[in-house]
């Protein structure tokens, strides 16, 4: 083609009419094909993101391993929701009406965590939680309990285990984070996870004695069966589970439903 | 093929690498490399996004007035890797949760704005998405490079399988945590980069200064 009509094209290309009609009708064709993914894609996601969050509930208590009906293993599982001052169970508000997110807006269901006391940095906390309990028959087998804190780049999202009588430790599973993949993401890793088996959260005299600990841990030492060890190279992120796990099991959390649950269940 | 279409997609691989020469996406090649399946992962879907904003780059490129032609640019690639990342979070969710947020820092690859700006802007569409293809490829071989260095010395294995037996399992491999840790990427890419331009000498840049010898002639 002539470069004269290569040079009017160009002109053309430059007006500020085109400038306009390529920036309108690219964001109007984009939007629209962003939002419609959005919008269609949806359902699935959130279906995804309600299975993984079983699959990790009975990864937590160690009763799914990579295959089986994920619904059919959660019969066993009954969903409470817990006041978490007085530890007693609720039984007008319905688990299945429950969720976080709105309970956190709700000026009447949660409250904002002063600053000296939130280790685990969320801000606000809901004052009913939800807790999953295996069952067995008609006695509690394992108590599941959601925590959350802040790791170094995101909010760490997991199920944390406890047998029966509230201190030692089933398993743990972490469901949502956006720590580095490698580094603060090996929390999700089975053999990271497999280290918590057994430990005992509380001592004798019911403290919380629970602690991720950078460096050998001496398993020749008493000590040694609340402590568990950081993930090298993850110094920040492993800080943030130790904060959660202690912020969540202590006198702010879990810790009165835990004291009345092993009460009962001996 | 035709012996263009062939240039534009091996080319990428050796002599004219996005990482390795261009000196582009080093931060995706430093955070993902830890282990070699999320390596793969993120190469395939770089391959995807590059060649897929390649191509729309392409068909637009008469009409993308040259003053916002970047935002044009990021706009598209934008879109596409929203859409990649929901594609991904609905039908492959685990894998979407083991690249986390690196799906969405594709945006901040330079290789895609790269190729976009310097290829598709000026190449027709089959062209331009055979150029993405290439560059994908040319990422993809430096990530599995890195990728099975870093996996296999740092954690003794290849796509989470042992290779290496570990002391803490029992073996005999003590694993070089600095593998872990995104200075060794640095390191081994830059090994690469000395390696390769051993081998293909044209590579070298022309040092930018040089210093000026002085010879006394007086002796004090």
């Amino acid at each position: 083609m002539s470069s004269y009509s290569g040079s009017e094209n160009k002109r053309s290309r430059d007006s500020v009419a085109n400038v306009l009609i390529v920036a309108i009708s690219l964001c109007m064709v984009c939007s629209i094909l962003v939002s419609t993914a959005a919008v269609v894609l949806k359902p699935i996601q959130e279906r995804n993101k309600l299975v993984d969050r079983k699959k990790n509930i009975l990864s937590a208590a160690g009763l799914y391993d990579g295959d089986g009906d994920i619904d059919a293993l959660f019969q066993q599982i009954e969903t409470r929701v817990v006041d978490l001052s007085s530890g007693r169970f609720v039984d007008h508000i319905d688990a299945q009406d429950y969720e976080l997110d709105k309970v956190l807006k709700d000026p009447e269901m949660s409250a904002a965590v002063a600053g000296d006391q939130d280790i685990a940095q969320i801000r606000r906390q809901e004052k009913v939680a939800l807790v999953y309990l295996v069952m067995e028959e008609e006695h509690i087998k394992n108590i599941i309990l959601p925590i959350r804190g802040a790791g170094l780049y995101s909010t760490l999202y997991g199920f944390l285990a406890l047998k029966a009588d509230g201190t030692t430790v089933q398993g743990l599973s972490f469901y949502d984070q956006g720590e580095t993949p490698g580094l603060g993401g090996e929390i999700v890793n089975p053999k990271w996870r497999a280290k918590w088996q057994n430990k005992r959260v509380y001592d004798d005299t019911g403290e919380i004695r629970i602690e991720v600990v950078k460096g050998p841990i001496d398993i020749a030492k008493p000590g040694a069966v609340h402590q568990v060890d950081a993930i090298a190279g993850a110094t920040l992120t492993s800080r943030g589970v130790n904060n959660l796990m202690r912020f969540w099991l202590g006198d702010q959390g879990f810790k009165a439903m835990l004291e009345r649950v092993s009460l009962r269940e001996g | 093929m035709n012996e263009e279409s062939k240039k534009v997609v091996l080319d990428p691989l050796v002599d004219n690498n996005p990482v390795v020469l261009q000196i582009l996406g080093i931060c995706p090649a430093l955070a993902v490399t830890t282990s070699l399946a999320t390596a793969l992962t993120m190469a395939i879907a770089l391959t995807a996004v590059v060649s897929m904003s390649n191509v729309f780059v392409s068909m637009i490129r008469h009409h993308i007035p040259s003053n916002i032609r970047i935002i044009v640019q990021m706009t598209i690639i934008a879109s596409l890797v929203i859409l990649v990342d929901q594609a991904l979070q609905a039908f492959a969710y685990d894998l979407s949760k083991r690249l986390s947020v690196f799906v969405g820092l594709i945006i901040t690859n330079c290789i895609v704005l790269g190729r976009a700006e310097a290829f598709a802007s000026k190449n027709p569409v089959g062209l331009s998405f055979l150029d993405g293809i290439g560059s994908g490829l040319g990422f993809g071989l430096v990530l599995i490079l890195v990728g099975t260095i870093r996996e296999l010395l740092g954690s003794g294995s290849l796509l989470g399988f042992p290779i290496l037996p570990l002391v803490t399992e029992q073996g005999w491999y003590y694993p070089i945590g600095l593998m872990l840790l995104a200075p060794s990427a640095f390191f081994i890419i830059g090994l690469l980069i000395w390696a390769l331009r051993s081998w293909k000498t044209e590579q070298a840049e022309s040092p930018s200064y040089r210093i000026h010898q002085v010879h006394r002639q007086e002796v004090v």
